[in-house]
C-alpha cells in the first residue's frame, strides 16, 4: 500500500477526492469540464471522456439511413440508466413511442466476461509477480469507472419498462408547436429544473433533439429562428449540467446555414451510411461486411482551453459487433490483392476513387 | 523575410506593428475545423499587459466570461482583477435577441442598446481621463452571431458596425472582430464580409491544412496588413503566411516547412 502510495506523484490530482466522482455518470475532466457518457464506449474514448457537461452536440445526420438515431438512442439510453432526467424532442406525432425503441445495457454476460479477462490477466501475470500491483490497480479503477460511467448497450434489447416509468423524461412533439417559443420555454424549464440542486447532487439532464429541421416540423420557412434558437439553447446549457444533443439533415439547408449551424456545435459529428455492394469499398478497407457506416468526428469541444483537440484519426467505422453492440473502429486499409494489378493499387492507396475519396486513414 | 527564419516568429511582429497606432480595425476570419479565437486571447493579453495602458471592452456572444477567465488566466493574465480595475469591460451578449414584431424599436433595438452600451463605456473613459488618453479596443468574439441576432438582417448589422468604426476614428479606438469566413463562402449576398474585410486595416485568417489535421501544426494564418509602411516610407499591403500550433500558455508560429 505504502508503495503504491508513493509512486503516486505529488502533482497528479486526486480524484477520489472530487465529490463528482462519486455521482455515477459523471466523470471529471481537464480544464474543469466534467463529462457525461455518449453512451457508446468507444465515442467517449475518441472524445476524451464523452461529452462535456454545458456544451451542444450537433450530429450532421445521413439524407438516406436512420444512423443518427444509433448515436440518439444510445445516448438517451445511458442517460436514463444513470437516472438523469431526458427532455427528447422529435418531429414525429408521437414521441414516447420512440423510447420503445431505447437499447437496454449489457449486464450480467458483460461482468462475466471481464471476470475471465480479470482471471486470465492472473495467470499472466504470475511470471511477473513483481509488476501485478501496478497493474492490478489501474485495473481495477479503470474497471470500476467503466462500469458505473459507460454501459454498453444491446440493440436487440428495448429498455425495461420500469427504468422508464421511474424517471423525469419529458417528451415534445414539435409538430405539435408551430412556433419556436414554445419550444424554447419547454427547453428553459427543462433546463432550470436540472441546475437546481436536488439535496446537494446534482443530476445532469439530457436534452436530445431528433432531426431539427425536417420538414414535418414547419420550420423551413424560419432559417434565422432556427439559428436563434439554438442560440438562445447553447447559452441556456451552457450555465446548467445539461447537454444537449441535436441531430438535423444538413442537405435540407443551404451551405451557408449548414455552416452557421455547424459553427454553433461545440463538438460536431457526423454519420454517413455505406452502399450495401460497394465492390471498390469493400476490397479498400478490412471488416467491411460488418460495417454499417461511418462516423466523422469534425470537432470536438473546446471548453475553457484554447488548444484544439486533435485526434489521430477522424473517420471511423460503425459496426454492430455480434449484430448487437456498437462499436467504432479506425479504419484499416485492407492489405492490396497482389493479382488486382498495379493500377489498382495505386488507386486503393491513394484513396482516389471516386467513392473513397471522402475518407481519410 | 530571410530574417524571420532563423528567429521564432512572433504574431506581434505582424499584427502589432499594425496597431501600435490606434484606430485600426482587425478583422479574424476562422473556419469550422480551426478556430482563431486563439488570435483573441493573444490581443486581449496583450492589450491587458502590464505596460499597456489600453482599455478592453469585450462583447461576448459565444463564450462565458469563466471560458475566457479560465484561458487567459493559463497566458498569464487574470481578467477578474483587470475587470475590477475597469481595464476590462465585460458586456455578456449571450443572450443577445432582438425582438421581432412591432413593440419597441425592432429587430434593430437590441443593437441599438447595445452600441449605446458601448459608446457609453468609450465616453465615461475618456471623460474621466483625458489626460491619459487610454485606447480603448471593442473585440467581439463572433459577429455571425450578432447576424443571428438580428434575425439574419445584415443591414442592421452593417448598420452596427459602421458605428463602431467611427467610434475608432473619433474616438480613437481600436475594433477587433472574429467572424467565420466558410459561412460566406458560397458567394450570394455576402456583403457583411466583404465590407469588413474592406474596413479592416489588418486581416487575419485561420485555415486549416489542406492536407488534414496534424498533431504539430494546428492550421495555416495568413495575416494581410494594409497599412505596412515600407523602407521607402510608401504604404502598401503586406501579405505574410505562417503556420501555427496552439498550447495553453502560447502560440507557436512557424513558417511553413521549417518544422521537422
Amino acid at each position: 500500500m505504502a508503495a503504491t502510495r508513493s509512486r503516486t506523484s505529488s502533482f497528479s490530482r486526486n480524484q477520489s477526492t472530487s465529490p463528482l466522482s462519486q455521482i455515477p455518470g459523471i466523470k471529471p475532466g481537464p480544464n474543469g469540464v466534467t463529462y457525461v457518457s455518449s453512451g457508446i464506449p468507444d465515442l467517449d474514448k475518441i472524445l476524451g471522456g464523452g461529452f462535456p457537461l454545458g456544451s451542444l452536440v450537433m450530429i450532421m445526420e445521413d439524407a438516406e439511413a436512420p444512423h443518427h438515431l444509433l448515436l440518439l438512442r444510445n445516448f438517451m439510453s445511458q442517460g436514463l440508466v444513470h437516472n438523469q432526467p431526458l427532455l427528447y424532442v422529435s418531429p414525429s406525432k408521437d414521441p414516447r413511442a420512440f423510447l420503445g425503441t431505447l437499447p437496454s445495457p449489457v449486464l450480467s454476460k458483460d461482468e462475466k466476461s471481464r471476470g475471465s479477462i480479470d482471471q486470465e490477466q492472473e495467470k499472466g501475470l504470475r511470471i511477473a509477480w513483481q509488476y501485478k500491483k501496478y497493474f492490478g490497480e489501474n485495473q481495477q479503477n479503470s474497471d470500476r469507472n467503466a462500469t458505473e460511467y459507460c454501459n454498453e448497450f444491446d440493440l436487440r434489447k428495448p429498455l425495461e419498462r420500469h427504468i422508464l416509468n421511474a424517471q423525469r423524461i419529458e417528451c415534445f412533439s414539435i409538430q405539435e408547436s408551430p412556433s419556436l417559443s414554445a419550444f424554447r420555454d419547454r427547453c428553459s424549464s427543462f433546463v432550470t429544473q436540472t441546475s437546481r440542486k436536488d439535496g446537494g447532487t446534482i443530476s445532469p439532464g439530457r436534452i436530445a433533439i431528433q432531426s431539427f429541421c425536417a420538414p414535418q416540423c414547419c420550420y423551413s420557412e424560419m432559417e434565422w429562428d432556427m439559428l436563434s434558437f439554438i442560440m438562445s439553447l447553447k447559452s441556456m446549457v451552457r450555465s446548467s449540467n445539461a447537454v444537449a444533443v441535436i441531430t438535423f439533415p444538413p442537405s435540407l439547408l443551404s451551405s451557408s446555414f449548414s455552416k452557421r449551424w455547424q459553427h454553433m456545435a461545440d463538438t460536431l459529428l457526423a454519420v454517413r451510411a455505406i452502399p450495401d455492394e460497394d465492390k471498390e469499398l469493400a476490397k479498400l478497407l478490412t471488416g467491411y461486411q460488418d460495417m454499417v457506416g461511418f462516423l466523422h468526428v469534425h470537432k470536438v469541444a473546446q471548453i475553457n482551453t484554447q488548444v484544439p483537440v486533435i485526434l489521430e484519426a477522424t473517420t471511423f467505422s460503425i459496426k454492430l459487433q455480434r449484430r448487437r453492440s456498437l462499436v467504432l473502429e479506425r479504419l484499416n486499409q485492407a492489405p492490396v490483392d497482389g493479382s488486382s494489378g498495379s493500377s489498382h493499387d495505386v488507386s486503393g492507396s491513394c484513396s482516389g476513387g471516386s467513392k473513397s475519396s471522402i475518407l481519410d486513414f | 523575410m530571410q530574417v524571420f527564419i532563423t528567429s521564432p516568429i512572433s504574431l506581434e511582429r505582424h499584427l502589432h506593428r499594425a496597431s501600435v497606432f490606434a484606430r485600426r480595425v482587425i478583422l479574424i476570419e476562422d473556419q469550422v475545423e480551426t478556430s482563431g479565437a486563439f488570435v483573441l486571447h493573444h490581443l486581449i493579453k496583450r492589450s491587458l499587459s502590464i505596460e499597456s495602458s489600453e482599455i478592453v471592452i469585450f462583447v461576448a456572444l459565444s463564450k462565458p466570461f469563466s471560458h475566457y477567465d479560465r484561458i487567459l488566466r493559463k497566458l498569464g493574465c487574470n481578467l477578474v482583477a483587470q475587470r475590477e480595475n475597469g481595464k476590462f469591460i465585460f458586456i455578456d451578449m449571450l443572450k443577445l435577441e432582438c425582438p421581432d414584431g412591432d413593440e419597441g424599436n425592432g429587430v434593430g433595438g437590441g443593437l441599438i442598446d447595445l452600441y449605446r452600451k458601448i459608446q457609453k463605456f468609450v465616453e465615461v473613459n475618456a471623460s474621466t481621463s483625458p489626460e491619459l488618453n487610454r485606447c480603448i479596443t471593442v473585440m467581439m468574439d463572433d459577429l455571425s452571431l450578432l447576424e443571428v441576432a438580428a434575425k439574419g438582417s445584415s443591414t442592421y448589422v452593417l448598420d452596427f458596425l459602421h458605428y463602431c468604426h467611427t467610434l475608432t476614428s473619433e474616438n480613437g479606438c481600436s475594433l477587433v472582430v472574429l467572424n467565420h469566413s466558410d459561412i460566406y463562402s458560397s458567394k450570394t449576398g455576402s456583403t457583411l464580409i466583404l465590407q469588413m474585410e474592406y474596413l479592416a486595416d489588418v486581416v487575419v485568417q485561420a485555415e486549416p491544412l489542406v492536407t488534414g489535421l496534424a498533431t504539430d501544426v494546428h492550421g495555416q494564418l495568413t495575416v494581410l496588413n494594409k497599412g505596412a509602411i515600407d523602407e521607402h516610407g510608401g504604404v502598401r499591403s503586406k501579405l505574410h503566411n505562417f503556420h501555427f500550433k496552439v498550447k495553453e500558455n502560447s502560440v507557436e508560429y512557424f513558417y511553413p516547412g521549417s518544422r521537422a
